[in-house]
Parts: structure tokens; sequence; C-alpha cells
């Protein structure tokens, strides 16, 4: 008998989550089901015993930028302000596979920021000296010690702009995004949170200044608050209500080579001539580089764009240039004026806005969810995302992270 | 990539643009008046729409000069903005 084509594959794995049918009300809603949406009503749950909750997804669960990001996990930023974040979110994916007894194939193999330029030298050396105060593992590296790591990175002179050295953060990293969204998504369901897709939110019930609800696709829903974590279609959203964000929405792409042997042992990022690389578990070289100029909300970007990124990625790896672009695709990712996200209290009651994490969110996912979770149900913010608040924009207390975050990532 | 009709040039490559992005953003008639929540307004607010968006583009490899175009965010339509001569004057 003439087997059936894929007849003798597994089963379908049990769903990790179930579908259920949006309530008429819960005591919080979460807008957005990528990354963020998904960690906060997580910690909404362990850490601050809240599950008559809904995250309301408007696609399918996580398949906004936390699907689409190169999944670049570190904390080496500048500031104090963003060390605090950023570290304490790398605190928690150290030991979040065991919270969530889930594989996310975390993988601490160091990031290199190269630098190309005597002022990229010394602005290395400045934020490895900051990371340090702030108890953030970092080292400053001469070009031999960079090669030593990364021996497939072209540390010769004759570059247009040779590598000068790095910095070297050993406990950044990478881990699977999918696999982080889905081990926070099951927790959530076995706690009795509803993961509602195709639901999209297209507007809110208020009394005044109080946000009693919000309107969906599949009906309204009453909620006691309404946490926003819709990233770049933030600005969709708030524009309902006239709240306006200083928020920009952009493509941002990323690539894929075929599958290959490992050949990349950790994680390189270059500002100066801007692209970054890393290698998935699975072989696929990892590439991304910077926006696409226009405002878009179009998820796709244009070729000229992968171009220019591919040529420096060619240039650092010469052996890169007998690979393939398997594939390419685009987020929409909402860029603030000073690179750092918004996060907290917004001027209505019950209602909490967290943006703004533009190229760099995913890193951030788990401190987001834990800070983020604190500032709904305390109605004031963690002291971590304190000065991450709306205010500082008129104030000027900006934290201006172009430096550490100005390549995307 | 995009064909971005330059009022001068005729429809070029968009990599020979430069973005400015939101149109008729006028700097305040008396900055001195403004308060810090207007002047936060207008350094750092910039409308942000899904859909027809007036916006700034500079002809850099080319004529070098200013003008607007409405263009639809999500599938990136351009409509000529009949404004343009007003706005390069
Ligand atoms: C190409 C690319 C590469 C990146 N690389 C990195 C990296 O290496 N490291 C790093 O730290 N960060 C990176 N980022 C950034 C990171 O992906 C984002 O900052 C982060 O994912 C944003 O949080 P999120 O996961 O909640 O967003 P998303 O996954 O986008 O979640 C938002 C969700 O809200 C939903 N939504 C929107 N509007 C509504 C509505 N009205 N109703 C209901 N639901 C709605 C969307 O469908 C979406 O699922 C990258 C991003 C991109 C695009
Ligand atoms: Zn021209």
């Amino acid at each position: 008998m003439p087997r059936t084509p894929g007849a003798d594959l597994p089963d379908h794995p049990d769903w990790l989550w179930n579908s259920p049918e949006p309530k008429h009300s819960y005591d919080v809603v979460i807008v957005g089901g990528g990354g963020h949406g998904l960690a906060t009503a997580y910690y909404l749950a362990v850490n601050h015993g809240i599950t008559n909750m809904a995250v309301l997804e408007s696609g399918w669960l996580a398949g906004g930028n936390m699907a689409r990001n190169t999944t670049i996990i570190r904390s080496n930023y500048l500031w104090d302000e963003s060390a605090g974040l950023y570290e304490h979110a790398m605190k928690l994916w150290e030991g979040l596979e065991d919270e969530l007894d889930y594989p996310l194939l975390f993988s601490q193999r160091g990031v290199l920021n190269l630098a190309h330029s005597l002022q990229d030298v010394r602005d290395s050396k400045r934020r490895v000296g900051a990371n340090r105060l702030n108890g953030i593992d970092a080292e400053w590296l001469d070009a031999d010690q960079v090669a030593e790591i990364c021996p497939i990175l072209n540390t010769s002179e004759d570059l247009r702009y040779p590598v000068m050295g790095a910095t070297w953060q050993p406990r950044a990293g990478i881990a699977k995004h999918d696999h982080v969204a889905w081990g926070f998504a099951r927790a959530l369901d076995r706690m009795g949170v509803d993961l509602v897709q195709n639901c999209q939110v297209t507007g809110f019930d208020r009394i005044g200044d109080r946000i009693t609800g919000v309107r969906t696709t599949r009906g309204d829903i009453a909620a006691g608050k309404v946490a926003l974590a819709a990233a770049g279609s933030t600005s969709v959203l708030t524009d309902e209500l006239g709240l306006a964000l200083p928020i920009q929405s952009h493509p941002l792409q990323a690539l894929v080579s075929e599958l290959l042997e490992p050949v990349h042992p950790t994680v390189v990022m270059s500002n100066a001539v801007h692209v970054y690389v890393s290698q998935a578990h699975k072989g696929e070289l990892v590439l991304g580089a910077g926006i696409d100029a226009y405002n878009s909300y179009g998820q796709r970007g244009a070729f000229h764009t992968i171009e220019r990124e591919l040529t420096a990625a060619v240039e650092l790896f010469p052996m890169f240039s007998r690979a393939h672009v398997l594939r390419t695709w685009a987020g929409v990712v909402d860029v603030t004026p000073d690179a750092s996200a918004i996060m907290g209290l917004t001027p209505f009651e019950n209602l909490y806005v967290n943006c703004g994490w533009g190229t760099g969110g995913f890193k951030a996912t788990p401190g987001v969810g834990w800070c983020y979770a604190h500032t709904i149900a305390h109605d004031e913010p963690h002291p971590l995302n304190a000065p991450f608040n709306l205010d500082r924009f008129a104030t000027g207390a900006l934290v201006d992270e172009h430096g550490a975050a100005g390549v995307a990532h | 990539m995009m064909l971005i009709p330059c009022p001068w040039c005729g429809p070029r490559n968009e990599t020979e643009f430069h973005y400015g992005g939101q149109a008729d953003v006028p700097y305040p008639a008396e900055p001195q008046e403004l308060s810090d929540v207007e002047w936060a307004r207008f350094l750092f607010y910039r409308a942000n729409p899904k859909g027809l968006f007036s916006e700034r583009w500079n002809h850099q490899a080319g004529c070098r000069r200013w003008f607007t175009v409405r263009r639809d965010t999500t599938t990136n339509e351009i409509f000529q903005d009949d404004s343009h001569e007003a706005v390069t004057r």
C-alpha cells in the first residue's frame, strides 16, 4: 500500500493554552498578547494574586514583534535608570526556565559591541565603567582579545572601519522568542487567565476620565483596569482617547540565512557600520540593523535597508559572503525621542501604558512584566520604571540611550 | 523601495531622499511664552496615524528641495499633496 506522505509524523502535541470566549467583565484587561502583555499578566497573577484577567490579542498570540525580533538579551546600557530595569530583567531571565518549567533556549553566549573609531573607543570605555558601577558585568577588549572570542570576525586593520576593540558582556545572549511567549502563555492558562485571540480592541468605555472597559471586535468588555501593551500599534489606541504619545511607528526588518554549521560563538553588534549578528540554535545566521526611515504600520520594509546591513556583515565576517538570505520580514516598532520606553500611569484613571520599547524590548520582557504588573496592581510605578514616565518629556529628565540603543536589537 | 514623486524631478527611488516626518509643524510664534508642556509638544510629539499621513521629504541626492506628500502608512500608496507649492516657497 502506498503510504500517505506525512502519515507517520507524530501526533500534534497538546495545546499549550485554550482559546476561551471573552467574558463580559474582568478585574484587569491587558491589550496586546505579545511578550510584554503575557509577562505582565504572569506577574500580576504570581506576584499580586490577580487572575480574573484577560489578555486580548487582535491577531494570534505573540505574532507581532515578539515573533519577529532577533532575540538579543543584554543589560549593558549607559544610564542608571536603564541599567536598573534591564539588569532586573537579566536576573529574571537567569531563573525563567525554572520558573516557567519550559525550555526557553536561553543561552548566555555573551555580546560584543564593536568600536570602530577613537570616539567609539572612548564611549565604549565610559559605558564599561558605568556598567561596572551598576554591578553589571562588562569588560573592554582590544582587537586581539575580540578575535580570541570571535575568530570569524575580521579584525585586520585593512577594513574601511577597522575593529578597534569592543565591550564584552559575558552574561548577555539570546533566547528562543516563541518559547518565551509560549512558556508564559501555558503558565497563564493553567492559572485560569483568559488568553483571547482574534480580539481587537477598537475603543474604550469611560466615565469622564475614568476608563471602565474596552470595545472589541468580539463585544464590549468591562474592566477594573486596562493596561496597554500594544507596541507599534499603541498610538492607534490612544488616539481614540485623544491621548498623545511621543512615539513614531517604523518598520524594523530582520533576516536569516539557511541553516549552517555552528560557526558564530557569540553575539556581535556594531553601531557604526550598523549590523548585528548571532547564530540561532538551529543554525541560521540571524541579522538585523536599523529601522526604515519613514513611519509605517505595514510590517514590511525596503530591500536597500537589507542590502546595507549585509554589506556591513560581509565586511565584518568575510565567510558570510557564501551564505544566502533565506527569509526577510519586518515588525512595527514604536520609537521614542530618547530611545527609552514609556511605562506607567496615564492622565486617565485605571489606564496604564507600556510602549516605546522600539527596537529593543525583547530583552526587557520579564522585567517589563514584573514592573508593569506592580504599576497596575498598586496604581503606582515600581521604582525601576518610575523614571520612564510620560512626564519626562516635559520635565526634561530624558533617559537618552541613543549611544547604547542606537543600533536596533 | 518606494518611488517618491519629487515635484521638480518626477518619481525617483527612495534612496535619493531624506525623511522629514510630519508636515506642517510650525515653529512656535512666541517660543518664550510656551509652558514646558507646550514646548515638549512642539519638540517631541508628532502625529502617528495608521492611514493617511502628510509628511516631508527632502530630495537629498537630487534637487535638494523639501516637499510634502500624503502617504498611506499601511500600504505606502503616495498621493501628491496639492499644497507643495505653498510649503516650498
Ligand atoms: C526585526 C526586529 C528585531 C528586534 N530585535 C530585538 C532584539 O534583538 N532584542 C530586543 O531586546 N528587542 C528586539 N526587538 C524589539 C522587540 O521585539 C519589541 O520591543 C518587543 O517585542 C515589544 O513588546 P511585545 O513583545 O509585547 O510586542 P508585540 O509582540 O508586538 O506585542 C504587541 C501585541 O499587541 C497586539 N495589538 C496591537 N493592537 C491591538 C489592539 N488594538 N487590540 C488587541 N491587540 C492589539 C499586536 O497584535 C501584538 O501581538 C526587535 C523587533 C523587531 C521588529
Ligand atoms: Zn527633486
